[in-house]
């Protein structure tokens, strides 16, 4: 074995590669609860791209074919309910770890410096894996499968002068056909996985490039034993993977309660038109994204204004573009001296408290139909979530901040 | 302190989530239990005798029905196909769809995944909720689906009813005259049915229930799977849970 392994060695540096990533990469001992989710989401991952190719084994991506094959793979193919199951839930249980894993980055200030690029490649991560669940989400061809990527297809064309020719552009077709779930399904398997793929490795080598953060926020490298080995670091393997392990467990356990007795999450996860196959003729009487994208199709809807002789549906699309977008340049917006929020001010605490709950309350309002008392309160939430950021340079400095200790506090 | 004031942050925002509002009718409600063998029996009989004229079952297989409710195969075949398929096939219709639109305005649709799709609560509350409209061409309305393409295909059995059925009213008794007050869906009949109107809503327990089934066959099979895939994760996370402690000892 150790033969073989040397041999492997002396053309590719395996044994220097399990060091840096795993044997001798020095995490901080203090992670907690928190700190499972990163993990949890390759362990998503690798679900969701396993389970996908077995899919693609019986799934037929045409307009004709498209739903009586996913009713196919849940009735006659062997174990095929299980695979779609599995594949369905975990879409959505993607976006519950990632949305946690980034409050985590929030909270303990994990995009501060030098840690600014792992958030950009995270966030990067984020968008793409928005673009592979829309167009996952249009491959089972239902009712919501095909109105909601025909409202979200036709949000491109509300943009000036090159907007119509976009969404033309992007469909490949005058509306939403066989054309687009053939191209949609080309992107979901091939393309976008391996640019996910991509990106994760990107987001990973920079983490093990500069080192974990942890919930004090504290640089561990400062304080180093004899031998250059952080007092306040322990190897990734054989202590974390140990501790990950027991985090999948409890994941896994709840992940298959909802895999095996709520695959459609009340609506939430699975949603009820979706079982009727599309239908171009009959527009559903409510349109709903999936629960992962409502926060932002609220602040879409809650747009109401046309300014500068532009639509109102313009201007919900820059609204909804510029919430992501301003994720990207959190680093620079943080001018707080500490990282974690167990040292930052009052301010900054409830700043985020507010932030979340906003969120939250988008995400709910995006899903029921909208009236006038529900837009102006998406209105107000989403004042509130632009001013998290805007405000942060202005609070995070002003604030006085608790004193860092040298040591992690566990 | 802390604590009080995200508490308070909270409190400030709970009248926001009371904006929800309960929208559509109320439904009569049922449970569906896909072991209930017979039941379902009944119900696939009631299928396939009063509604497969116009509905199809696409998606699933008679073989499969036959296997889940326990109805023999060559009893299955005699009885319950009549189109002539073999009962491996899927169980497709004689009717043609173009036509179909024709004559109703809209051809009737596959019913496979129709309790997914609407509830079965919804179900069973529209197919008892057909009464007489003689301003609609077919001369009957429903009060679940107003102005429904659908004729009242149950006539004979259930009757039909001169005044709209009350469908989401609980029956109670009047505690003044001790009679019982909406007892039953019909108040007043203008066509007598072959059944009680108990008997009716048994029968279409078991109609619902056999849609529900068919909308989701693998449930029994997935929950009795998924206990074992539980406990089974629930032993390992046991190990893994003192494996991580052995390690995780001498961490100080």
């Amino acid at each position: 074995m150790l033969k073989i392994i040397s041999w492997i060695d002396e053309r590719l540096p395996i044994v220097e590669a399990y060091n840096k990533h795993l044997g001798k990469y020095y995490a901080p001992k203090n992670f907690n609860f928190w700190y499972f989710f990163g993990f949890l989401a390759m362990v998503v991952l690798v679900n969701q791209l396993v389970t996908g190719i077995w899919l693609t084994m019986s799934y037929n991506p045409t307009a004709e074919g498209a739903f009586a094959s996913v009713e196919y793979i849940m009735r006659d193919v062997q174990w095929g309910w299980l695979l779609r199951y599995l594949h369905s839930t975990g879409a959505s249980a993607f976006f519950i770890v990632v949305y946690l894993h980034m409050f985590r980055g929030l909270m303990y200030g994990s995009y501060k410096k030098p840690r600014e690029l792992i958030w950009l490649f995270g966030m990067l991560i984020y968008l793409v894996l928005m673009a592979e669940a829309f167009m996952g989400y249009l491959l089972p061809w239902g009712q919501m499968s095909y109105w909601g990527a025909q409202v979200i297809v036709n949000l491109f064309g509300a943009i000036p002068v090159i907007g119509e020719d976009l969404s033309l552009w992007i469909r490949g077709d005058y509306l939403i056909s066989g054309i687009t779930l053939n191209r949609f399904f080309a992107l979901h398997v091939v393309a976008l996985p391996i640019v996910l793929l991509g990106l994760v490795v990107l987001h990973v080598l920079a983490l093990h490039e500069v080192g974990s953060n942890n919930p004090d926020g504290i640089d561990i490298k400062k304080n180093k034993d004899e031998n250059g080995i952080p007092k306040d670091g322990i190897p990734f393997h054989p202590y974390y993977t140990v501790h990950d392990l027991m985090g999948v467990g409890v994941f896994l356990f709840i992940f298959c309660i909802v895999v095996f007795f709520f695959p459609e999450m009340g609506g939430l996860f699975l949603e009820a038109p979706n079982f009727d196959p599309a239908n171009p003729l009959k527009t559903p009487d409510h349109i709903a994204p999936v629960w992962y994208f409502t926060p932002f199709y609220a602040m879409l809807r809650a747009v109401t204004v046309e300014l500068f002789g532009l639509e109102a549906k313009f201007w919900g699309v820059v609204v909804m573009g510029a919430a992501i977008a301003i994720l990207f340049v959190l680093p620079w917006l943080d001018r707080s001296p500490v990282r974690s929020m167990r040292y930052k001010g009052m301010v900054s605490k409830v700043a985020l408290g507010i932030f979340v709950i906003s969120f939250v309350i988008l995400g709910y309002l995006g899903i029921v139909p909208a009236t006038e008392g529900k837009t102006t309160l998406a209105q107000i939430l989403t004042a509130f979530y632009f001013l998290y950021f805007i405000l942060m340079p202005f609070y995070t400095r002003m604030e006085k901040t608790k004193p860092v200790p040298e040591r992690v506090t566990g | 302190m802390m604590r009080k004031l995200i508490l308070g942050v909270y409190l400030t925002f709970l009248p926001m989530f009371a904006l929800a509002a309960a929208t559509g009718g109320a439904l009569d409600s049922m449970t569906a239990d896909h072991t209930n063998k017979a039941s379902l029996q009944r119900g696939a009989a009631l299928f396939t005798n009063y509604c497969m004229g116009c509905h199809s079952m696409e998606y699933a297989r008679y073989k499969r029905v036959s296997e889940d409710t326990g109805i023999p195969a060559e009893l299955y075949e005699e009885n319950l196909i009549f189109t002539g398929a073999k009962i491996g096939e899927l169980m497709k219709i004689g009717m043609n769809k173009d036509q179909a639109a024709s004559w109703f305005g809209n051809p009737p649709p596959d019913l496979t995944l129709e309790a997914r799709l609407r509830g079965e609560d919804w179900i069973y509350s529209y197919l008892r909720a057909f009464y007489k409209d003689d301003s609609r061409p077919l001369g009957v309305n429903n009060v679940v689906f107003n102005n429904v393409g659908m004729p009242h295909a149950l006539i004979e059995l259930q009757g039909l009813c001169a005044v709209e059925p009350n469908i989401g009213h609980k029956s109670s008794i009047d505690p003044l005259s001790g009679n019982e007050r909406n007892a039953g869906v019909c108040p007043e009949w203008a066509e007598e049915g072959s059944m009680t109107p108990a008997e009716f809503d048994h029968a279409m327990y078991d109609l619902t229930n056999f849609l529900s089934y068919m909308g989701d066959p693998v449930k029994v099979e997935r929950e009795r799977l998924g206990i074992f895939v539980l406990i089974f994760i629930a032993i390992f996370f046991v190990f893994a849970f003192l494996l991580n402690r052995e390690f995780w000892k001498d961490v100080h």
